[in-house]
C-alpha cells in the first residue's frame, strides 16, 4: 500500500485542516480539475475556488477550498489555501445566502461595488454548495 | 501622623484597586493562552508559504514578475504601526511608539513622504497628536485575530501599493518572545522581497499553467499571512505585557496594604498609648 498512497495535507493560516495518506486527489485547478496520482512530479499548480475529491482507505472524502495553490514534492501534496471546508461540516443555509447576496449585487451593476470580489464570493458559494 | 480612620480607608482603596488588577491579569492570562495557540498553529502555514515561495524563484528564476515585486522610485513610505486599543500593558505601546516614531522621521529625513496606518487606537492617538495624517486606521481587531481581521488590513495596503499612492510599505509591530519580552520590529512588507531558498534541493517544478499565474496566486496569500503572522504576535504580545503589568500591579497593591496595615497598627497602638498614659497622669493628679 504504501507505494500507492501519497500524504495529503490542507494548510489554511489558522490551522492544519487536514492530514491524510490518500491513493488518488482532484483538485480545482486554475485551467481545470487537475488528478493528482501518487508518486507525481514536483508540481506548483494554482486553485480556484471548487472542491478537492480525495479517496482513502475508509472510501471517497470532499473538502471545499476557496482558492490558494497546491505545491508537491516527494510524495507530499500540499494544499496551501485560505479557507477550507469538510463538505460534513458546511452551513448550506449560510452558503445558499452568501450566494444569493453576491447574484445581488452583481445583477445591480452598479459602479459603487467591487465586481472582482463579487464574483470570488459567488464563486466560494458555488463551491460549497457543489458538495450538498 | 494619619488617622487610623483615613490609612483604613486608604488600604480599603488599595484592596479594591489590587482585585481589578487581579482580574485583568487573570483575563489577559487565559487571552495570552488562546492567542499564543493561535500563534502557534498559524506556523506550518506560514512556514510552507514561505518555503513555496523561495523554491518558485529558485526554480522559475528572474523570469517571472508581478506588480506586488515590482520595485519602484520611492515618494511615500506608508508605514503600519500595530499596537493596542486600550492601554495598561506596561512599557508595551509606549516601546512601539518609540521604534514607530524613529523609523518615521528618519524617512522622513531621507527626504521621503511618509503616510501612516494605525491599527489600534493608540498608535492613531500618538500621531495624531503628534501631527501626523492617519492615512487610514483600524480599530475593531478582535482579542484573538481572526484571517478576516488581517484580510481588511491587507486589502488596504495592496491597493495602495499597486495604485501607487505608497511606492513602499513597511510594517511595526512588537514581535512575541514570552509574556515578559516583545520587541518591536520593522518589516518591510511591499514591495515583496522574495525569501532566499535554505534548501538547495532543486526540485524541478511544473508550473500549471505558467510561473507567472501561480506566482500571482502565491503572492497576495504571502503578504496576507505576513499582515496576519503580524496581527497575531501583536496581540499575544499585547495581553503578554499586560499579564505582566498587572500581576507587578498585584504585587505592589498586596505589598502597600501589608505596609499601610502596620502604620494602622502603629496608629491605633499610639492611640491607645497615649490614651492610657493621659488616663495615669489624670489618676496621679487626683492622687497627688
Amino acid at each position: 500500500m504504501a507505494d500507492n498512497t501519497l500524504k495529503l495535507e490542507v494548510i489554511t493560516p489558522e490551522q492544519v485542516a487536514l492530514r491524510d495518506e490518500s491513493t488518488s486527489v482532484v483538485v480545482p485547478g486554475v485551467d481545470g480539475e487537475l488528478g493528482i496520482w501518487p508518486n507525481h512530479a514536483p508540481l506548483l499548480a494554482g486553485l480556484k475556488p471548487g472542491v478537492i475529491t480525495y479517496k482513502t482507505a475508509s472510501g471517497t472524502q470532499k473538502l471545499v477550498v476557496s482558492g490558494g495553490f497546491i505545491e508537491i514534492s516527494n510524495n507530499v501534496i500540499s494544499v496551501i489555501a485560505p479557507a477550507a471546508e469538510k463538505a460534513s461540516d458546511i452551513d448550506f443555509a449560510r452558503a445558499e445566502a452568501a450566494k444569493k447576496r453576491a447574484e445581488e449585487r452583481l445583477a445591480q451593476k452598479s459602479a459603487d461595488i467591487d465586481v472582482a470580489r463579487a464574483q470570488a464570493a459567488l464563486a466560494r458559494a458555488k463551491a460549497r454548495l457543489s458538495v450538498r | 501622623m494619619a488617622s487610623g480612620k483615613e490609612i483604613k480607608r486608604r488600604i480599603r482603596s488599595v484592596q479594591s484597586t489590587g482585585k481589578i488588577t487581579k482580574a485583568m491579569k487573570l483575563v489577559s492570562a487565559s487571552k495570552l493562552r488562546r492567542a499564543q495557540g493561535s500563534v502557534v498553529s498559524a506556523r506550518p502555514y506560514k512556514d510552507k508559504l514561505k518555503e513555496v515561495l523561495s523554491r518558485l524563484v529558485a526554480s522559475a528564476g528572474a523570469s517571472v514578475s508581478d506588480p506586488l515585486l515590482e520595485v519602484r522610485e520611492v515618494k511615500r513610505v506608508g508605514y503600519v504601526v500595530f499596537a493596542s486599543n486600550k492601554g495598561l500593558a506596561g512599557g508595551y505601546n509606549a516601546n512601539i511608539m518609540k521604534e514607530a516614531l524613529a523609523q518615521v522621521k528618519a524617512t522622513v529625513e531621507q527626504g521621503y513622504e511618509v503616510g501612516i496606518v494605525a491599527v489600534g487606537k493608540k498608535p492613531r492617538d500618538f500621531f495624531q497628536k503628534r501631527g501626523y495624517t492617519i492615512d487610514e486606521e483600524f480599530l475593531a481587531v478582535n482579542d484573538i485575530p481572526s484571517a478576516a481581521d488581517a484580510d481588511a488590513i491587507t486589502k488596504m495596503i495592496k491597493t495602495a501599493y499597486v495604485t501607487g499612492k505608497y511606492d513602499e510599505v513597511r510594517i511595526v509591530y512588537a514581535e512575541f518572545r514570552s509574556a515578559m519580552s516583545q520587541i518591536p520590529k520593522t518589516v518591510k512588507v511591499l514591495p515583496i522581497e522574495t525569501p532566499e531558498s535554505e534548501t538547495a534541493d532543486g526540485l524541478d517544478y511544473i508550473f500549471e499553467p505558467s510561473p507567472d499565474i501561480v506566482l500571482s496566486q502565491i503572492l497576495p496569500l504571502y503578504l496576507a499571512n505576513q499582515v496576519f503572522s503580524a496581527l497575531t504576535e501583536a496581540k499575544a504580545g499585547e495581553h503578554g505585557a499586560r499579564m505582566t503589568a498587572m500581576s507587578a500591579a498585584s504585587d505592589n497593591a498586596a505589598a502597600l496594604v501589608a505596609r499601610l496595615d502596620l502604620e494602622y497598627n502603629r496608629a491605633r497602638q499610639a492611640a491607645i498609648t497615649n490614651e492610657i498614659t493621659e488616663i495615669c497622669a489624670g489618676a496621679n493628679a487626683l492622687n497627688g
